[in-house]
């Protein structure tokens, strides 16, 4: 998938599968390559091989095959400890029993750091995370976002080069989150370090990432920045997993250089754009995005083929409107429409006919 | 609605304060609350707090001395314990009146058997006292009686002792019903059919006094009419005396006054009677200063001489003194009980921490598994138990065995490993260890193992991760297990007594012994009263050192 020997890599995963019972993989042969200064991102369900991953990263599970790679060295045998990589846990994992100086200091004592250099360290890093005034306080008298400022402090403060973060939003209620996620991406982007993300959120995927590793069944369905992930999606576990998806089944009529005909499962035709298919007769799982379906018949483009749809749903949703037609027999197809003054409201009963550009409608594997 | 006036409290909707209203709203829920429990509480008031309240109590009391020998206390109070004379003529005279109240109640023998545990001998000097004293002041009595018949005929004494209608002296009567009942535990407030003539107890105090007295015990304890039965002799003795002090006879008129004067005439030449003889005849111990100055310490209702005996000390003439050398024992036993208590919390602490460790960190399908080990010796017989390691531990046991196979040990010089402070040690680390375990156990099971992760990934090795973010957060299961166990090795009796010998006893297997073999109370309730004093003091301390609030025994 990736070039192992790219001159700038930081990390690197080569070839690396993990097996707990010995029977089953739960990460299979993984390939990955990463540059100094990335923030990646891997996504995916729960039970995906993705925390696993991030647990081989920071030394916790060892790889059964393969070989990882930290800055050209390989990290297999290397006890966590010694591997220098900063981590934030999913709770946290603040010390219940030491204030949050104590907290942050911990990792310089244990380097055996002078008193005079841990304060000022301890200070600065507090001070970049703004929660300068807190050093005193135990963990437990502090509420979550400040618990999680505090956690990300404590993996910067011995500047790791590379943070790893295993779902350090989770816990967080929606606004505070969204606020951390931007926080987090700035202090990533100021300092400059390498961060894996680990994180089953694809919002907060999308919006913080260089790149957007996707894992399902202990492989990396696709690897890609989040405009890409979201336009391109290589395969049809993408296209569902991220964002809002419609689904069409049928079978490849032709294809004609970069646009294939597909006739759906009820006879009817559609433009698509082959993407995991090659050769007429192919099963297939065309993809098409809500907001991409038009049916303003002025705005579709001459001669391609349109379908004919009900309008079984229509729901205000302030920004946009978001309506869900029966389509060739599926009945959970959904457009989205801005809400513009011009806009029509489609009532519930109404037939239209729909259509789309063959580049947005996406031919993937069945 | 509540509504805030301007500078009252918070009023609810019908203008009381909300403060009472809720309170009554509280108070049907606080005694269902309240009746829920009270079986439990009753039962628990009943059965252990009254005991144990009861049992504190016989640790400083002590009015056996003042209820047996009331007089006799009054009369010692002047005496100078620390010279070398025993005490004057009215002592034995107060001493002569009150044993023979007593041995009649038959409560002297009690009263030597509690003085004994403070001067031996005592026991036996008040037991032969007792059966001898009705053949003192024979000579007063015989004299007395050959006078005139009438001194023999029950209706003559009565006669000459009741009101009948005239005046009663009532204070008198008041006086001994109160005595007789404090000597013998039995109400002596019903009606006896006899009060004391207010005349004749001026005119011959003593002899109304010991008539009295023979009246409510003829009534009382015999269940007779006193005016069938025939005085004691101490009766006659008191008449004899009450009239050789010269009582004025002639103003008496009453019943009997006849009798009164030809007895004052015909005795006057009669010697008078010398009490302090009459003891020293019975036995001449009664002389002793020794025993003279034990009845006058212990003679206060309550007595710190329990405590003090309990701390190696005994009262003295001028205060708390220690006692002889051999004679200590007590405090030894409380330090080898505290230090003993302390060697097996440790042992304990040293052993289940790893158990616990491992327990905490396997699957729960295991971890339940193998708890089902910690906990088997639970479901065992504690005697079984101890009993097994007298099995295991002694010169011909399992242990010595083996090692003598191995080579290890001579034949001849096999391990003295029961009997003494090591087979106690070992026994009750064993017998202790789930107490240990079981808190230490559930507190490190809400450990999260991320901590040890985040510990690892900050860059600290497998020792500082354990030593600086594990082990602080295990303590509290620690102290609580600690706690558990100390408090619980320094009350325990069965097997020490088994395996202790008598270098591996603790103090509670004295305090049994002065409960069951020396019938000891107030000892063994001083004993006691000091061990709660310690485990409560311990727990004061634990709490300000480590804070009690930190000892988790789950969750």
């Amino acid at each position: 998938m990736a070039d192992t020997q790219t001159s700038d890599a930081f990390v690197e995963f080569e070839r690396v599968q993990k097996s707990y019972d010995g029977e089953n993989l739960v990460v299979k042969d993984l390939n990955l390559v990463m540059p100094k200064g990335e923030f990646l991102t891997m996504l995916g369900p729960s039970g995906s091989g993705k925390t696993t991953c991030l647990m081989m990263l920071a030394g916790f599970e060892t790889a059964t095959h393969g070989d990882i790679r930290l800055d050209g060295v390989s990290i297999n045998n290397i006890p966590p400890h010694k591997r220098g990589i900063g981590m934030v846990f999913q709770n946290y994992a603040l010390f219940p029993h030491m204030t949050v100086a104590e907290n942050l200091s911990f990792p310089l004592e244990v380097r055996k750091i002078g008193k005079s250099e841990r304060e000022a360290k301890v200070k600065r890093v507090l001070d970049m995370v703004q929660m300068g005034a807190f050093g005193g306080r135990r963990p437990a008298q502090l509420s979550g976002g400040q618990q999680q400022r505090i956690a990300l402090a404590r993996a910067l403060v011995f500047e790791a080069e590379l943070v790893l973060m295993d779902e350090p939003l989770g816990a967080l209620d929606k606004q505070l989150r969204e606020h951390m996620q931007f926080e987090i991406k700035r202090i990533a982007d100021n300092l400059g370090i390498t961060v894996v993300y680990v994180t089953h959120d694809q919002t907060e995927a999308l919006t913080m990432s260089d790149r957007v590793a996707v894992f399902d069944d202990g492989r990396i369905q696709q690897l890609a920045p989040p405009d890409q992930l979201y336009e391109a999606p290589e395969n049809s576990f993408v296209a569902q997993f991220i964002g809002e998806n419609n689904t069409l089944e049928g079978v490849v009529k032709e294809i004609n250089g970069d646009v294939a005909l597909v006739r759906l499962d009820d006879g009817e035709l559609i433009d698509c754009k082959p993407v995991n298919v090659s050769k007429p007769g192919e099963r297939t799982r065309v993809s098409i995005r809500p907001e991409r379906v038009e049916y303003n018949k002025e705005r579709l483009q001459e001669g391609v083929h349109t379908l004919k749809a009900e309008v079984l749903e229509f729901i205000y949703m302030g920004d946009i409107f978001r309506t869900r037609l029966r389509v060739a027999g599926n009945e959970d197809f959904v457009i989205k429409t801005r809400n513009a003054p011009d806009q029509v409201r489609l009532q519930p009963g109404t037939q239209i006919e729909i259509g789309w550009l063959p580049e947005d409608c996406r031919a993937l594997d069945a | 609605m509540s509504d805030t006036t301007q500078n009252g409290p918070v009023l609810a909707a019908d203008g009381t304060p909300l403060k009472r209203s809720l309170a009554r709203a509280l108070r049907m829920q606080k005694m269902r609350a309240l009746m829920l429990i009270a079986p439990l509480l009753l039962f628990v008031v009943i059965t252990f707090i009254a005991p144990i309240a009861d049992m504190l109590f016989r640790s400083v009391e002590n009015k056996i001395v003042a209820t047996t020998l009331p007089n006799t206390v009054v009369a010692l109070q002047d005496w100078d314990a620390t010279g070398d004379a025993p005490p004057a003529e009215p002592v034995y005279e107060s001493l002569y009146y009150d044993m023979f109240v007593a041995a009649e109640a038959k409560e002297h023998t009690k009263l030597g058997s509690r003085l004994n545990y403070e001067q031996t001998g005592l026991s036996s000097l008040f037991r032969s006292s007792g059966r001898r004293l009705d053949d003192a002041g024979e000579a007063q009595i015989d004299a007395l009686e050959d006078l005139n018949p009438a001194w023999e005929d029950p209706a003559f004494w009565y006669a000459l002792m009741d009101a009948g209608s005239g005046a009663a002296d009532d204070d008198l009567l008041a006086a001994k019903r109160k005595q007789m009942t404090e000597l013998t535990d039995i109400d002596h407030g019903v009606d006896i059919g006899f009060a004391p003539r207010a005349d004749i107890s001026q005119l011959l105090p003593k002899t109304a006094d010991a008539y009295t007295l023979f009246a409510l015990f003829t009534a009382v304890e015999d269940e007779d009419v006193v005016a069938e039965e025939e005085p004691w002799e101490a009766v006659k003795v008191a008449l004899v005396q009450d009239l050789q002090e010269g009582a004025d006879v002639s103003s008496y008129t009453g019943p009997g006054a006849a009798e009164l004067a030809a007895a004052q005439t015909a005795l006057a030449e009669l010697p008078a009677m010398n009490f302090k003889e009459v003891f020293l005849d019975i036995d001449k111990d009664w002389g002793s200063v020794d025993n003279w100055s034990t009845i006058q310490t212990y003679s206060p209702r309550y007595t710190s001489g329990y405590f003090l005996n309990a701390i190696d000390m005994q009262k003295g003439p001028d205060g708390p003194e220690a006692r002889p050398e051999n004679q200590q024992i007590y405090m030894m036993l409380f330090k080898r009980t505290l230090f003993m208590s302390l060697v097996i919390t440790g042992s304990c602490i040293l052993l289940g921490y790893p158990v616990a460790w491992i327990l905490a960190n396997l699957p729960m399908r295991t971890a339940n598994l193998l708890m089902i080990l910690v906990l088997l010796p639970f479901w065992t017989s504690l005697l079984v138990r101890t009993s097994a390691w007298k099995v295991m531990l002694q010169q011909q046991g399992v242990i010595n065995d083996v090692l003598v196979w191995l080579g290890l040990v001579a034949d001849d010089a096999r391990l003295v490993m029961i009997n003494n402070q090591f087979g106690t040690i070992v026994a009750m680390t064993h017998i202790l260890l789930p107490f240990m375990i079981l808190p230490m156990y559930s507190v490190m099971q809400t450990i999260p193992p991320s901590y040890l992760r985040a510990a690892k990934s900050l860059g600290a090795n497998n020792w500082t991760a354990f030593w600086r973010v594990y082990f602080p957060q295990s303590v509290p299961g620690i102290g609580a297990g600690s706690i558990l166990v100390f408090i619980l090795s320094i009350g325990y009796y069965i097997t020490p007594e088994i395996v202790g010998g008598t270098t591996g006893t603790f103090i509670s297997n004295r305090i049994a012994y002065h409960i069951s073999s020396s019938l000891n109370w107030g000892l063994a309730a001083a004993l006691g009263a000091i061990l709660l004093a310690v485990v409560l003091l311990l727990y004061y301390a634990y709490d300000k050192i480590v804070g009690i609030d930190n000892v988790k025994l789950g969750g």
